[in-house]
């Protein structure tokens, strides 16, 4: 809560204002309204829609930032060749497996853990304190650290998996194989993302009333029963919230996966983002970019407007 | 225990979920524990097989990291004799330091553009959040959807657009336009944020204060914003390491002057060949202070990652 070393209204009723704030009290509190709100629309209006209006006309040309050319309206033209070619629905594809398990196993381990944490032992404040950690950090600077956790000679990831398999730790490759890229992305989200949904969980935990549980006690309901009838639907609608939060961000992944695979091995791990900024940043094909920029945006809005809506029915249950 | 409760957990539920979760915690800090042990590690030491957890610690990860260094002869170094700890450090490899590196400059663009947006965006937040918290605002509930709609879109697409407008603008690689920037990214956070807050204080204190002739701008300034001091605060906090973190757009839109610490330390690696403690140093310096800040923001973390949407 606010602290409150005095009452406010005692102060403010003590204290006489000057006498020249009152000329200028004139100011409705309509125009204040608008004085206080319109720097941040402003701001807004000049450095999100005005940029987002702009890639909408790009990606009807055939602009290359890099050259100094005549520019073509092309009509849909990018929007066509994005949604025929195969190598881009192999990075959605690439970005489904990323979001799918991600938000599986976060959602698996983050709710298990806060299950656990609801159980008040003692202590259990400073451990949640010291598992929240990861997700505050820069993920490019973790992604980064991750790289060398992950090295197969000398990495700690892979001595630690060969103490416990017996393998030889130079036999694998988290970052350089096929196979298992696509895993080591997750890994490290899980690990740097669980605590979110741990909290969020925890919330959701620690609403619901003591009483609902002394009732169903009263009426005999198995532990298992109370488990499956109180506590998960009442966790629900908090844990689809976590889910939202999360499905946006991976979604938007680019910094974390960039420094740990930069894409690659091939393009297994090139995620939807990281293959946009290849387009609009290293090939320069800005229209084409903005296309499939736009592509991006419309399916996140839609697939959340989708997703709210289902939220929103769960909550009124 | 005197009374009985159902819903007390027994002691051996207890003693089971205090293990699991603290067994949870040692594993997941391993990674972190690591990379500062590897700080202060020798380079030789940090690639050995298999990984050392003894080890002599030196400082060098940490001179390599704020210095540039040039081989020299024996006859050079023989007449020059090293003068200072960190000299002496480095003359082991034969080397001599021949500047600070670009690492202190780097963080110092983290702090002038991470308290730059931060400050921004508090004003503006606050602001913004207390008239639509207090006034009647045609399409409030638009207006406040379209400011947390703009955190959707990739940080990629915008960034075209923006690299556009920046280049013709000047504000490429300048502090003020990754100011304006993350500005402009973390205001949907601090509207949201704040309007939570405020909307926790009761109206009835600033309507005193307009009955004994304050005026709007001054029971605004004078009531509410004490009121709302924690909830600023917590607010700045988040909006700070919000900056402090950033990757996309700093790795896109500067190179040189404004760049920040980011995109920097994974370049350190290609400085000196593979110097891992040196970078694991940067990572350390880079990463502590948001710790800390995180463990001073515990009662409000859940509030801050959720855009005010779970309160406890």
């Amino acid at each position: 809560m606010v602290p409150m070393p005095q009452d406010p209204a005692t102060i403010a009723a003590s204290a006489t204002p000057p006498r020249v704030a009152r000329k200028i009290k004139g100011l409705s509190d309509r125009a204040i309204a608008w004085i206080f709100v319109g720097p941040t629309i402003f701001l807004l209006l000049a450095i999100n829609i005005f940029p987002l209006i702009w890639t909408i006309r790009l990606s009807f040309t055939n602009f290359k930032a890099n050259r100094n050319r005549e520019v073509e309206w092309i009509g849909t033209r990018n929007y066509e060749r994005i949604l025929t070619d195969s190598d881009i629905w192999l990075n959605m594809q690439a970005t489904a497996h990323f979001l799918f398990w991600t938000i599986f196993f976060q959602v698996l381990i983050g709710f298990t853990l806060a299950y656990l944490i609801n159980k008040k032992f003692k202590g259990n404040d400073l451990w949640t304190t010291i598992i929240v950690l990861p997700m505050m950090l820069s993920p490019a600077v973790v992604g980064n650290f991750w790289k060398f956790l992950y090295q197969p000679q000398i990495g700690l990831f892979n001595y630690i998996v060969a103490f416990f398999t017996g393998k030889d730790p130079s036999s694998f490759e988290m970052l350089g194989s096929v196979q298992l890229a696509p895993w080591s992305i997750v890994i490290v989200d899980t690990w740097m993302w669980t605590p979110f949904v741990m909290l969020i969980c925890l919330a959701g935990l620690r609403s619901i009333p003591d009483y609902i549980y002394e009732a169903a006690e009263v009426d005999r309901a198995s532990k298992l029963r109370q488990f499956f009838t109180i506590t998960i639907p009442m966790v629900l609608p908090f844990l689809m919230l976590a889910v939202l939060f999360r499905g946006i961000e991976n979604f938007k992944m680019f910094d974390l996966v960039v420094q740990l695979t930069g894409g690659g091995p091939g393009s297994t791990t090139e995620l939807t983002s990281i293959n946009l900024k290849r387009e609009a940043f290293e090939k320069w094909r800005t229209g084409y970019a903005s296309a499939y920029a736009i592509i991006l945006f419309v399916t996140v809005f839609g697939l959340a407007s989708i997703y709210v809506k289902a939220l929103n029915k769960v909550k009124e249950r | 225990m005197s009374s009985f409760s159902v819903t007390e957990p027994t002691k051996r539920t207890k003693w089971f979920a205090g293990t699991m979760v603290i067994v949870y915690a040692l594993i997941t800090m391993l990674p972190l524990a690591w990379i500062m042990m590897t700080g202060f590690k020798s380079p030789a030491d940090a690639i050995s097989y298999p990984p050392k957890v003894v080890f002599e610690p030196t400082l060098e990860g940490y001179v390599n990291l704020f210095t540039t260094r040039t081989r020299q002869t024996e006859e050079f170094l023989a007449a020059n004799p090293p003068e200072t700890w960190y000299e002496e450090i480095v003359r082991e490899y034969d080397m001599v330091i021949a500047g600070p590196s670009k690492f202190g400059e780097r963080f110092l663009n983290s702090v002038i553009i991470g308290f730059g947006s931060t400050f921004l965006s508090i004003v503006l937040g606050t602001l913004a959040a207390y008239a639509f918290s207090r006034f009647k605002i045609p399409l409030a509930d638009d207006l406040l959807f379209f400011i947390l709609s703009t955190r959707m879109m990739p940080p990629i697409a915008v960034a075209i657009p923006i690299f556009l407008m920046y280049r013709q603008l000047g504000l490429s690689d300048t502090h003020l336009g990754m100011i304006l920037l993350y500005t402009a990214v973390n205001i949907s956070l601090a509207v949201w944020l704040l309007k939570g807050f405020i909307d926790e204080i009761p109206r009835e204190y600033e309507e005193a204060a307009l009955i004994d002739g304050y005026t709007r701008f001054q029971a605004f300034y004078k009531v509410v914003l004490p009121q709302a001091a924690t909830g600023i605060a917590s607010t700045a906090i988040f909006c700070l390491i919000f900056a402090w973190n950033e990757y996309a757009f700093a790795v896109l839109l500067t190179s040189g002057t404004a760049q920040t610490a980011p995109p920097f330390i994974p370049t350190i690696i290609g400085v000196g060949g593979l110097d891992w403690p040196a970078v694991a140093a940067g990572a350390t310096i880079f990463l502590l202070p948001v710790m800390i800040f995180t463990i001073l923001l515990r009662k409000h973390l859940l509030r801050g990652i959720t855009f005010g949407a779970v309160r406890k």
